[in-house]
C-alpha cells in the first residue's frame, strides 16, 4: 500500500503566471460588474424577453460543476473507493471555489447587488431560490467541514459521516437548481421534474470533467506524476456521468414532444429554431455527450480521457445556453390557436445577443474559482504528491523534502 | 341661527335634514382647504383628505382585507384596434415612457393583436398584471418583493427587490419589465427603480383613494367603455354581474391562477 503524502504547490511561473492571469480576468470582470451595476442592464444583451442571459450561463455552469466536483471526494469517503482518497482534498476544495465563482456572477448580475442583505436575511420560502440560499451557503460550510476532517489529524473517522451529509446536500443543492427551471410552470420548455435530475446527471459529468481537467493542470506545473491509470479510471467515471446526461436529456424532449401544447416548443429547441437545434445536437449531444462516452470506453487514453472532459465542458456549457436561453427565447403561450402580434414583440422569437461586459463578469467568475483553488493548493495540503495506482489510507508521514518544489512544506497523510 | 351654527340655514347637515346650497358651498369648501392643509404639510397622505367620499375603497388608515377583491373585465367586442388610450393613460399616470426601445423599456400595460389561426378573425385586447389570486411571480420571488395585497393586487416591494428577475420568468403573461436604465421625474405616487421590477400595479394609489384605475377611465373617456372595473367579491358590483351573466375568459385559464383580469367576447 503506498503512502500518500499532500504538499503545497511550488512557488514557481506555474504558480505565479496563472494567478496573474487569473486575477487579471477577476479584476476585468469586476469592472464589467461596475459598468453594468452603473449604467443599468442596458449595456447588456439582455432584455424583458431574455431576462437571464450569459451571466447565468456562467453562473449555472459554476453552480452545478461545483455540486459535481465533490463527486470524487463522496466515491472515496461514501462509497469507500480508496483509489479516490488521494483526489478528495482537491475534490472539495474545487467544489467550493466554483460554488464561489457562480455565486459572486450569480450576486453581481443582480439589479440590486447592493441589496444581498436583504437576500441573505429576508425571505419567502415558497421560493426554490430562497432554499437555495441556505443550500449554497449550507453546501460551503459542510464542505469546507469536510476538506476540514480530512486535512486534520486525528478526526479521520468524521471523514465518512461528513462526506455523506456533503454528498446527500449536494444532490439536494442541484435538485433545487434544476428545479429554478423545472417549476416554471408557465414556460414549456421548462416545467418538468425532469430538469432537476438532469441537472444531476449534468452536474456529475461536468464536476467529474473539471476535476479531471484541473487535478491534470495542478499536477503537471508542479512536475507530479498523475498516472495514465488514474486518468483513466476518472475517464470511465466521466463516460457514464456523461451517457447518465445524455438519457436525461433525451428523456427530457421525448416527455416534452408527447405532450401536444410542447410540441413548438420542442420543434424550435430540435428543429427549427436556427442556431439552437444546430447547439443542441451538434454541442449538447455529439460534442458533449456521444463523442467523450465514444472516446472513454472505445479509446480510453490520457489523451481521449483528457480530450473527453474538455469536450464535456464545452457540451455542458451548451446544454445550459439552450436552456437557458433557448427556453426564453421561444414566445410564451398565451393564446393558443391565435397568432400573436404586439410592440414587445409577443409570439415572435426573442433574439439575443451577448454582449462583452456578460462575457467578461462570467469569465471573472471562472477566474475567481481558479484562483481559490491555485492560492488554496499553494498554502493547503491539499494536492498529492502524485496520483498513481492503488493509494494507501491515512498514514502520518514526517516532514520530507519535495525535489521540484523551490519550497515544500511536506505533508500530512 | 341653526344649532350648528353653520350659516343662517334653518336645516342643517347634522341635524339629518338636507344642507342649503350656502352650507354645501362652505363645507366644500373647507373639505379642500383641509386637503390644501394636508397636501402642503404632509404630501405623503395627500388622498386622506379625499378617501371619505369613496365608500368602495378600504379607509385610510386600516389594514387592506380580503373583503374586497379587485379585478379588470376588460370586453374586446368593445376594445378598437386602433386605440392607445389605456397605455397612454398608464404611462402618463404612472410615469413609465416606452422610448422607441421595444425591448428594454418598460411596459406595464400593452395592446396585443391576436389572429386565429383557422379562421383569420382579429381581435385587440390590453394585456397587463392580470393579479392572480396565486400569482407565480410571488411564489418565486426569494425575498418577498413581489407580493399580493389581501384585496388580490399584486405589486412589487421596490425596497427588497434584488432585481433577480425571477417573477420576470415565472409571469406567464410577460407583464413585468426590469428597469434597465436610470430613471428621471418619477411619479412620487409609482415610485419605480434602476434594478428592479415593476409591473401593473391596477393603481394602487388611486384604487386606495376610491378611484378608478387611470386605463379604465381614459376608456370611458374615449367613449368605448370597454373596461370595467370593481370588486369581484361584492356580488352587486357591475363586473361580477357581468361574469356572472357572461362567459368570461382568463387567459392561461389551465394554470389555475384565478386571474383578477378577465376578458368578454374573447
Amino acid at each position: 500500500m503506498k503512502r500518500v503524502i499532500y504538499r503545497e504547490l511550488g512557488t514557481g511561473i506555474g504558480f505565479w503566471v496563472p494567478l496573474i492571469i487569473f486575477v487579471a480576468l477577476l479584476g476585468v470582470g469586476l469592472g464589467a460588474a461596475y459598468h453594468m451595476e452603473h449604467n443599468g442592464h442596458i449595456v447588456t444583451g439582455m432584455d424583458n424577453r431574455i431576462v437571464w442571459g450569459l451571466p447565468h450561463v456562467f453562473a449555472i455552469l459554476l453552480i452545478v460543476a461545483a455540486s459535481g466536483a465533490l463527486n470524487v471526494a463522496s466515491v472515496s469517503s461514501v462509497f469507500g473507493q480508496a483509489a479516490y482518497k488521494p483526489m478528495a482534498r482537491l475534490s472539495a476544495l474545487l467544489a467550493i471555489a466554483l460554488l464561489v465563482g457562480g455565486l459572486a456572477i450569480l450576486v453581481l448580475d443582480l439589479g440590486r447587488p447592493d441589496r444581498l442583505v436583504v437576500a441573505m436575511t429576508t425571505f419567502n420560502f415558497k421560493s426554490i431560490f430562497a432554499w437555495n440560499v441556505f443550500l449554497y451557503t449550507g453546501f460551503l460550510a459542510i464542505t469546507a467541514a469536510y476538506l476540514f476532517v480530512m486535512m486534520e489529524r486525528g478526526l479521520e473517522s468524521w471523514t465518512k459521516p461528513v462526506g455523506t451529509i456533503a454528498f446527500v446536500w449536494r444532490l439536494a443543492l442541484t435538485t433545487a437548481t434544476g428545479s429554478i427551471f423545472g417549476w416554471l410552470v408557465a414556460r414549456d420548455a421548462y416545467n418538468s421534474a425532469v430538469m432537476a435530475p438532469l441537472f444531476i446527471a449534468l452536474s456529475l459529468a461536468l464536476g467529474t470533467a473539471i476535476f479531471i481537467l484541473v487535478a491534470s493542470w495542478l499536477l503537471a506545473a508542479d512536475g507530479r506524476p498523475f498516472d495514465e491509470a488514474v486518468i483513466k479510471r476518472l475517464g470511465r467515471l466521466l463516460g457514464i456521468f456523461a451517457a447518465a446526461n445524455l438519457y436525461f436529456a433525451g428523456l427530457q424532449h421525448i416527455s416534452a414532444l408527447y405532450i401536444t401544447q410542447r410540441l413548438a416548443v420542442e420543434t424550435f429547441l430540435l428543429l427549427s429554431g436556427g442556431h439552437y437545434p444546430l447547439m443542441f445536437w451538434g454541442g449538447q449531444v455529439a460534442l458533449g455527450g456521444l463523442i467523450p462516452v465514444v472516446l472513454v470506453f472505445l479509446a480510453p487514453s490520457r489523451l481521449s480521457v483528457l480530450l473527453s472532459s474538455v469536450l464535456v465542458l464545452v457540451g455542458a456549457t451548451v446544454q445550459l445556453y439552450v436552456i437557458v436561453i433557448g427556453g426564453q427565447a421561444f414566445p410564451l403561450s398565451m393564446f393558443p390557436g391565435y397568432e400573436v402580434t404586439s410592440v414587445i414583440r409577443d409570439g415572435v422569437v426573442a433574439g439575443y445577443r451577448p454582449s462583452l461586459p456578460e462575457a467578461v463578469l462570467g469569465l471573472g467568475g471562472v477566474a475567481l474559482a481558479l484562483a481559490i483553488v491555485l492560492v488554496a493548493v499553494k498554502v493547503l495540503r491539499i494536492l498529492p504528491d502524485q496520483l498513481v495506482g492503488e493509494p494507501a489510507t491515512m498514514v502520518e508521514t514526517p516532514a520530507a523534502a519535495s525535489p521540484g518544489l523551490q519550497k515544500a512544506h511536506p505533508a500530512v497523510a | 341661527m341653526s344649532r350648528c351654527g353653520i350659516g343662517n340655514s334653518t336645516d342643517c347637515a347634522c341635524s339629518g335634514g338636507s344642507s342649503s346650497p350656502v352650507d354645501t358651498a362652505r363645507r366644500l369648501f373647507l373639505k379642500s382647504a383641509t386637503a390644501f392643509t394636508t397636501v402642503a404639510l404632509a404630501p405623503n397622505v395627500t388622498l386622506m383628505a379625499f378617501a371619505e367620499a369613496h365608500a368602495a375603497a378600504q379607509p385610510r388608515g386600516e389594514p387592506v382585507t380580503a373583503k374586497q377583491r379587485w379585478g379588470l373585465l376588460i370586453d374586446l367586442s368593445k376594445c378598437a384596434d386602433d386605440c392607445n388610450e389605456c397605455v397612454s393613460a398608464c404611462s402618463r399616470e404612472n410615469g413609465w415612457k416606452a422610448d422607441g426601445n421595444s425591448r428594454t423599456d418598460a411596459r406595464w400595460i400593452r395592446k396585443v393583436t391576436i389572429k386565429n389561426n383557422k379562421t383569420g378573425a382579429t381581435r385587440s385586447l390590453p394585456v397587463m398584471c392580470q393579479h392572480c389570486a396565486s400569482p407565480p411571480c410571488v411564489d418565486v420571488c426569494p425575498t418577498g418583493a413581489s407580493f399580493k395585497r389581501a384585496d388580490g393586487i399584486v405589486l412589487v416591494d421596490k425596497h427588497i427587490c434584488i432585481g433577480c428577475r425571477y417573477c420576470m420568468m415565472a409571469c406567464p403573461y410577460q407583464a413585468r419589465s426590469f428597469i434597465h436604465e436610470t430613471l428621471e421625474d418619477q411619479k412620487p405616487h409609482a415610485p419605480r427603480g434602476k434594478g428592479t421590477v415593476e409591473s401593473c400595479t391596477l393603481c394602487v394609489h388611486r384604487i386606495d383613494a376610491g378611484e378608478t384605475p387611470a386605463c379604465v377611465e381614459a376608456c370611458v373617456a374615449a367613449g368605448h367603455k370597454a373596461m370595467i372595473f370593481g370588486d369581484l367579491n361584492d356580488p352587486a358590483s357591475e363586473i361580477s354581474q357581468r361574469v356572472a351573466q357572461f362567459p368570461t375568459h382568463q387567459i392561461r385559464a389551465d394554470l389555475g391562477l384565478d386571474t383578477g383580469v378577465r376578458y368578454q367576447n374573447l
